[in-house]
């Protein structure tokens, strides 16, 4: 089997990883200061997915151009939603704020069923089937442009965390929520921003991803499992763990279905799950508790 | 008197830090001993130590003649320890007899005769009266003595007691105090105590242990503990401040 | 403790269902059987998840291994279903049994447990959907039965109002069964276990034996709801049978009911599988039959319920209708 094809398989799957990494971004930010688990953030994703393709359709706007508008409508939908439903949940038992999401998720899952219907939308745009070709790889112009993307934006965030005040705010939340309110930190803006910025980041990851999938409201579920799957192997609440688990997965899926077939890229990712529950509960980047 | 509990060259390290060094004490049968030293000494790892929590890095625990180092909680308290949590833990959505009537099901299998030693120690605890409420609808000071009544009720040959009296009002604690001493006296309960409260510990105890740091830095009656300059240095010095 | 009026409700209600065949139409006793299929089923999580406090979010896996044992043994071996049944439940208990090993001896805890439960009934899809000796993805199909037959309980072969009977004696037998054990020393221990496990632990109660033995229970009482839905319905598919939607279908009963409660999944099966034949019903005479119309309505239900009921709707009605003695009368 020639090498070439294994390293091309290996980077498309990092390319794909890199998004992946970033809509489990949106998860663990929301987890690490909300504590509570979205079980809507595939829904959130796949909406992502159809802001970029209505856009596209309507401007024939490049996904990358619409990510900041869909961006600034799902941070508004995380927002109101925290703020109207999740932050009567906050710290009541799990299986409660298991319902409520899954209440909501199956709200947005099909009123974009209703809006969209159930057949698979491509985005056509120009270089849909150009190539780029970097030393001994050949990469899909499309999987290029998302997972650069994914990448700056996942920068930006990073950055956001790191330096400005309100993401300092954030991860002081985080690490210590009664010390925070003890400081004067508003805790329920806190939230409900984190919850805007969360939903907004999967937004984005779900419109880079509109390049490389057909957009199809199926998606939902699957996403909302993967996206679990990689903060899990990174480690809850880490966000540099959210984008190696990403990429993690995003590699493993890509040489399961070539190695073994299509059908069984899943069964990999939830086996990576299970040992890594088993032997580090933390993720792989997480901290010990 | 013979020893009930002896523990001997007992080491716990977290991550390094050493929280309990190579402390080793006695408590004799029948006896009440306090606990003793400032926040951070290593008490209530000492406690879990005893209480089967985690296992020791060294050192062993001997109760009643039988080592019971490492044991696992239930195991400890199927050997005979009772004990309480600093930070209470109700088992909020029970009814106060039901809380209590879980402890009691440790040595009895049949409900009927649990629930009939449960009712016991609530009268004996002054429970009786809100014994259907909700555990979680407790003030403070209730869920205290809910905390030693459900302990008591495992009938314990040794019983724990994790600050017991820190934020009760000066009623309340003479109130526990007379239960203590009650239990001890009449019942010949053996007490290892932890607490703050040394107007308490100067009534009750027969004999206090000091740490300080993870380690024993003194160790007998209350009268000469509290003349101890080490001891005095220790707690005078770090809290009047 | 129940009220003499509880009593007289519950009495009332149990004629009700005894009789329904006898006045109510196929339609009736076909949504009935499978309120009291997710009613029983529900019954069979709660154990887990309200008395010992696991969240599993995976029943469907203990329910399809039921299915597919019970369904292959009687297809390839001619096993009657009443003796495949204890293979069925062996099986899922072994899967519970081998699940809660790994999750307690390497203490995975809270929403990872529940992550665990999914990641094991995701990979038994999967695997199902491959396993092409009971038909794979294809799906697993039993003879139909011959309408023009009469009834064979021992072959579990015959008409709905069979089947009706079955499940509701089931359904009757689990809330017995719930029942003992949420009153017996277990049950208390339980409770203990599910609300304060450190102070559990320190009353004497071993967490390991304790938690697996409800694991056994509830995956074994799955495993005998998925040996009736078998011969039933008489097809399988993984996709189905093993989906991530099944499990919840599963556990919504229980929590819209109220969790740990022995009527909650009774009630929260009575509530949400007609609702879900209203809204069918509404959509369509509205003429607004667009897909994803009534699943939008039932997650704005989901929603409703568990805002302005977020311990479950029985605590409440127990208490409106006045089934219960609250606490401190009762003496």
């Amino acid at each position: 089997m020639p090498l070439d094809f294994i390293l091309n398989i290996i980077a498309s799957g990092l390319l794909n990883g890199l998004v992946y990494g970033l809509a489990a971004l949106g998860l663990s930010v929301i987890f690490g200061v909300v504590r509570v688990v979205n079980f809507a953030h595939g829904e959130m994703m796949v909406a992502g997915m159809y802001g970029a393709v209505l856009l596209f359709g309507a401007f024939h706007l490049d996904p990358v151009l619409s990510a900041p508008i869909v961006a600034v409508v799902l941070f508004a939908v995380g927002w109101a939603l925290q703020r109207g439903l999740v932050n009567r949940f906050v710290g009541k038992p799990e299986h409660m704020q298991f319902i409520l999401l899954l209440g909501v998720a199956t709200i947005l899952v099909n009123a974009l069923l209703m809006v969209f219907g159930p057949d698979s939308r491509g985005l056509q745009v120009d270089y849909v089937f150009d190539t780029v070709e970097i030393g001994p790889l050949s990469l899909d112009a499309v999987r290029l442009r998302a997972g650069l993307g994914a990448l700056v934006v996942t920068s930006v965030l990073f950055a956001f965390f790191r330096y400005s005040r309100t993401g300092k705010a954030i991860r002081a939340c985080a690490d210590n929520p009664l010390g925070a309110k003890v400081v004067g930190l508003n805790l329920d803006g806190l939230y409900a921003f984190t919850f805007g910025i969360g939903a907004a980041v999967v937004g984005i990851a779900g419109t880079l991803m509109a390049l490389v999938v057909d957009t199809r409201p199926q998606l939902a579920g699957e996403y909302t499992l993967l996206s679990f799957i990689i903060v899990i192997v990174g480690g809850l609440g880490s966000l540099p763990g959210a984008l190696l688990g990403g990429v993690l997965i995003g590699m493993s899926e890509a040489l399961a279905g070539f190695l073994l077939t299509p059908s069984l890229k899943s069964l990999f990712s939830y086996v990576v799950l299970i040992v890594v529950l088993l032997l580090r509960p933390q993720g792989l980047l997480g901290k010990r508790s | 008197m013979a020893a009930l509990l002896s523990v001997s060259n007992l080491s716990k390290r977290f991550r390094g830090l050493k929280a309990v060094s190579d402390v080793s004490f006695e408590v004799p049968a029948g006896a009440i001993v306090a606990l003793i030293g400032p926040n951070g000494a290593g008490k209530t790892t000492t406690f879990n130590l005893i209480a089967g929590v985690f296992p020791p890095d060294e050192g062993a625990v001997v109760l009643d003649g039988r080592p019971i180092t490492g044991f696992r909680p239930d195991q400890a308290c199927a050997a005979g320890i009772g004990r309480t949590f600093q930070i209470v833990k109700p088992f909020g959505e029970l009814s106060v007899e039901e809380n209590v009537l879980v402890g009691a099901l440790a040595r009895e299998k049949s409900l009927a005769a649990a629930r009939s030693h449960a009712r016991t120690v609530l009268r004996r605890l002054d429970l009786d009266g809100m014994a259907q409420r909700p555990a979680r609808s407790l003030t403070l000071p209730d869920r205290k003595r809910l905390e030693v009544a459900r302990a008591l009720a495992t009938r314990p040959t040794l019983l724990l007691l994790d600050e017991v009296l820190a934020g009760l009002r000066p009623t309340e604690v003479d109130q526990m105090v007379e239960v203590l001493r009650d239990l001890n006296r009449r019942e010949g309960l053996t007490i290892l105590m932890i607490e703050h409260v040394m107007r308490a510990v100067m009534a009750l105890s027969d004999h206090v242990v000091v740490l300080e740091h993870g380690e024993k830095i003194a160790d007998g009656t209350p009268a000469a503990v509290v003349a101890d300059p080490r001891v005095i240095h220790s707690y005078l010095g770090a809290e009047d401040v | 403790m129940l009220t003499r009026r509880a009593i007289i409700l519950a009495v009332l209600l149990a004629a009700a269902l005894v009789l329904l065949p006898l006045v109510g139409d196929r339609y009736v006793v076909s949504v009935v059987t499978t309120v009291l299929w997710f009613a029983y089923l529900g019954q069979a999580w709660n154990v887990m998840m309200g008395f010992a406090g696991l969240l599993s979010l995976g029943h469907a896996l203990y329910v399809g291994l039921g299915a597919y044992v019970a369904g292959a043994l009687y297809l390839y071996a001619g096993v009657v279903p009443w003796v495949g049944m204890a293979a069925a439940m062996a099986a899922a208990a072994a899967a519970g049994g081998f699940i809660g090993v790994l999750g307690f001896r390497f203490r995975v805890k809270g929403v990872h447990f529940a992550l665990l439960t999914i990641a094991f009934a995701e990979v038994a899809r999967i695997a199902f959907d491959h396993l092409t000796f009971l038909g794979g993805s294809g799906g697993f199909f039993l003879p139909a039965h011959d309408p023009g037959m009469a009834d064979d309980l021992l072959n579990l072969r015959g008409s709905p109002v069979m089947f009706y009977y079955v499940i509701l004696a089931l359904t009757v037998g689990a809330l017995a069964l719930a029942r003992g054990l949420l009153h017996s020393r277990l049950g208390y221990q339980w409770l203990a276990i599910r609300e304060e496990p450190d102070a559990a632990e320190a009353s004497g109660i071993n967490l390991f034996r304790l938690r697996m033995l409800a694991v056994l229970i509830s995956s074994a009482l799955a495993a005998l709801g998925g040996v009736f839905q078998t011969f039933y319905f008489s097809t399988l598919f993984p996709e189905q049978v093993f989906s991530m939607g099944r499990s919840i279908e599963i556990i919504l009963p229980a929590i819209v009911g109220g969790t740990g409660t022995l009527f909650g999944p009774i009630l929260g099966a009575f509530i949400l599988t007609p609702l879900g034949e209203l809204l069918t019903f509404v959509v369509d005479q509205a003429g607004m039959d667009a897909p994803g119309m009534k699943q939008l309505f039932y997650g704005a239900a989901l929603v409703a319920i568990v805002v302005f009921r977020p311990d479950g709707v029985w605590p409440w009605l127990a208490d409106r209708l006045g089934l219960v003695r609250r606490r401190g009368e009762d003496e």
